[in-house]
């Protein structure tokens, strides 16, 4: 969270000058940073990190805002302090060399002074002073000043010394971190907070069913507006990690592309695109219903487009996942051999909630993932109560979806629970709610798989058949039988059954088929017997014709004959009655 | 006026020797910083000059720093409180801070017994 600024005063609304403290997540709640050359008290027991607070403080100043920083430990030599500090990647030895950092060890040993009448600490003053100009430091932290009680008896003294210190400081216009031990009832044990009171910032190290938590908080923020909650932070490997959860909001971009689910038909489910990208995504089912097969065939999905995804698991380790989505077809180990897959695996109960959370944002800081799984989000509640863990999981989503980062969360829910409270009561965060129900029935287990929401899209209303194959994971349309979704084997039973009667529908229609030929063949076998009659009559017929014709012609001629010899008329036409019938039939 | 108090330069030219009548190497090397002529430094030089000529004749060295003028000698010497007056020699080190106005703290201090 590098200041773009970076050394430059800002004025903020109420006219403080901040100095951007670098520490990650800091600035934002405090709305900047430090008040700008003024002393800043931070308070806390013994272990909660005060020194690496304030040496991050110093290092991020001399690296990133171009402002050098003067150490001066009560406490550690510069040695030890290199050493301490080093685990953090700060190398105070090299910032020493390019004079952007100086460590001054101040030691006070009770058993080697004698104090005799008035003193002041001018020494000190001079020191600091002589510090500051050598390397024109603007940031000093003083760790830790009441160092000065143990070793110095005259309090009144010290009392006046030191507030005579800060206002020195404020002279200065150094901005400056002055760490304190926590009191029994009082914010430091020495009661600091009365001198140095423009700034005051509380870390605390609490235990709670032995996980402990890191927290800070802004006690006081004088003439500035600040996040008065408390928030957790991490000492990682980068520094103090704390994140200002509560100043996120809900305005951040939302994305109207889709990415695939990994299964295609549940991509046809939802609209036929998948998931919207920088959604949430909630998928919950009781025990062994296959939600790490759905989450990890959707980070399968995202390395296949080339996406970076971070795996976490809090209930299987990495490499047990591997083993077992490679029974379903997904390899996810060569996907983690390509750097496009991480696997975070760790039980819930080994960190508090917030270090959990913390971790989730260090780990997609430095991945820098396009989607994030967690699986399963339920164990969460192992370590924290649920009002707890619905507030952390908001502040994450709410982070992932101002990133654009797709995120899905399996949960796992006790059969017969509510739905509401099984998921953790974190529904409402989500935008695509998929269930996993076991449908148990004659005396076998089988896999649902439907949409309960998805917010966005039009999507489908049916229950599928979850099917875990070698392939992958298989969608199943569920036939309805009276009333009642039918699977497994009551589905392959109710699909026999639709098959036998296609079968015996086909044999139906070959017979029918077959008798029908037999109608048409008899047909134009009849055709063709009676057309045989027919030309048998016909020329029957015709040999009648030709016959009486030949002899009418005989007769005619006979009559003739007989009238030429009588001498009788001419015969007319027309005059036999015969002849229009012959004529006829010779047509 | 503190010898040497306003006439150091630098390095060990800071740390003017007084006292004339001592040796080479005392036997009790003493040196005491202060941060200008401020009359609780001028208290102290009188009053450690006194306790010195009283209780150590001949056998003491004494050193001012004015680390107003030097500020890097501070370090050396873990020096917070001024005036503070460091026993270099005999060994261990002591540190006596304040005005030295406490003689009977100062013996105690320096490990002397009172020459009486």
């Amino acid at each position: 969270m590098a200041d773009k600024k970076a050394g430059k005063t800002r004025f903020s609304r109420a006219g403080i000058p901040k100095c951007p403290s670098g520490i990650r997540g800091l600035d934002e709640i405090t709305g900047g940073g430090l008040p700008r050359g003024r002393p800043t008290l931070v308070a806390g027991s013994a272990g909660c990190g005060k020194t690496l607070f304030a040496m991050e403080f110093l290092v991020r100043g001399a690296l990133e805002h171009g402002e050098p920083g003067v150490f001066v430990a009560f406490e550690e030599n510069a040695r030890d302090l290199a050493q301490n500090v080093a685990s953090l990647g700060f190398d105070l030895v090299d910032l020493a060399a390019r004079e952007k950092l100086l460590v001054d060890y101040v030691s006070i040993d009770r058993t080697e002074i004698q104090e005799t009448g008035e003193y002041d600490l001018e020494g000190l003053f001079i020191r600091l002073g002589h510090a500051i100009d050598s390397i024109g430091a603007k940031r000093v932290v003083l760790d830790t000043i009441e160092s000065l009680f143990a070793g110095l008896s005259n309090e009144a003294i010290l009392r006046s010394e030191l507030r005579r210190l800060f206002r020195w400081l404020k002279g200065k216009g150094v901005t400056a971190v002055i760490t304190a031990e926590r009191g029994e009832n009082t914010i430091t044990r020495h009661g600091l907070e009365e001198y140095v009171a423009d700034c005051v910032i509380m870390l605390d190290h609490r235990v709670t069913e032995q996980v402990s938590t890191r927290r800070a908080r802004v006690v006081k923020y004088r003439g500035s507006r600040h996040e008065t909650n408390e928030f957790p932070f991490l000492i990682g490997s980068h520094g103090i990690f704390l994140v200002p959860v509560t100043s996120m909001g809900l305005d951040y971009e939302v994305s109207t592309a889709r990415i695939s689910t990994g299964i295609p038909r549940l991509d046809t489910m939802l609209g036929g695109k998948g998931y919207y990208r920088g959604s949430s995504i909630l998928v919950t089912g009781t025990p062994g219903t296959g939600k790490t097969s759905v989450a990890s065939t959707f980070a399968d999905a995202a390395c296949r487009r080339g996406e970076r995804c971070l795996y976490i698991a809090f209930e299987e380790g990495r490499e047990q996942i591997f083993r077992n989505m490679r029974s379903i077809g997904i390899d996810l180990g060569a996907w983690a051999a390509k750097g496009l897959l991480r696997v975070h695996a760790g039980r819930p109960t080994v960190a508090g909630l917030e270090t959990h959370i913390l971790t989730m944002h260090r780990l997609s800081d430095e991945f820098k993932p396009k989607v994030v799984v967690i699986d399963p989000i339920s164990n969460l509640a192992e370590v924290g109560n649920q009002v707890d863990v619905k507030a952390m999981l908001s502040r994450l989503i709410d982070h992932f979806k101002s990133n654009g980062v797709t995120t899905f969360f399996s949960s796992l829910v006790t059969r017969g629970a509510p739905e509401e409270t099984s998921g953790v009561g974190i529904s409402s965060l989500m935008d695509t709610w998929l269930q996993l129900e076991d449908l148990e029935k004659s005396g076998e287990h089988n896999r649902g798989l439907f949409i309960l929401k998805s917010r966005g899209m039009a999507h489908s209303n049916q229950i599928r058949e979850f099917l875990l194959t070698d392939r992958g994971i298989d969608l199943l349309d569920v036939p309805v039988s009276s009333g009642e979704v039918l699977m497994g084997s009551a589905r392959i039973a109710m699909e026999r059954q639709g098959m036998e009667e296609e079968r015996q529908g086909r044999v139906e229609i070959d017979r029918k088929k077959r008798l029908f030929e037999l109608k048409r063949r008899e047909k134009t076998a009849k055709v063709a017997s009676i057309e045989t009659g027919f030309l048998a009559e016909a020329e029957d017929f015709r040999e009648y014709l030709r016959t009486e014709t030949n002899r009418q012609e005989e007769a005619r001629k006979t009559r003739s004959a007989l009238g030429r010899a009588r001498k009788a008329d001419p015969v007319r036409a027309g005059g036999n009655a015969k002849k229009p019938s012959s004529s006829r039939g010779r047509r | 006026m503190i010898p040497g108090g306003g006439k150091t330069r630098k390095g060990a030219a800071a740390r003017k020797k007084v006292a004339g009548r001592t040796p080479a190497v005392a036997e009790f090397e003493l040196r005491l910083y202060v941060a200008g002529q401020t009359s609780r430094s001028l208290a102290a030089f009188a009053n450690l000059k006194t306790i010195c000529e009283e209780h150590l004749p001949g056998r003491y060295r004494i050193e001012v720093v004015d680390l107003l003028k030097n500020p890097q000698l501070a370090q050396g010497d873990q020096i917070l409180a001024i005036p503070t007056l460091v026993r270099k020699l005999p060994e261990p080190i002591k540190k006596i801070i304040g005005d030295l106005s406490d003689t009977l703290r100062v013996l105690v201090g320096l490990d002397i017994r009172p020459a009486s």
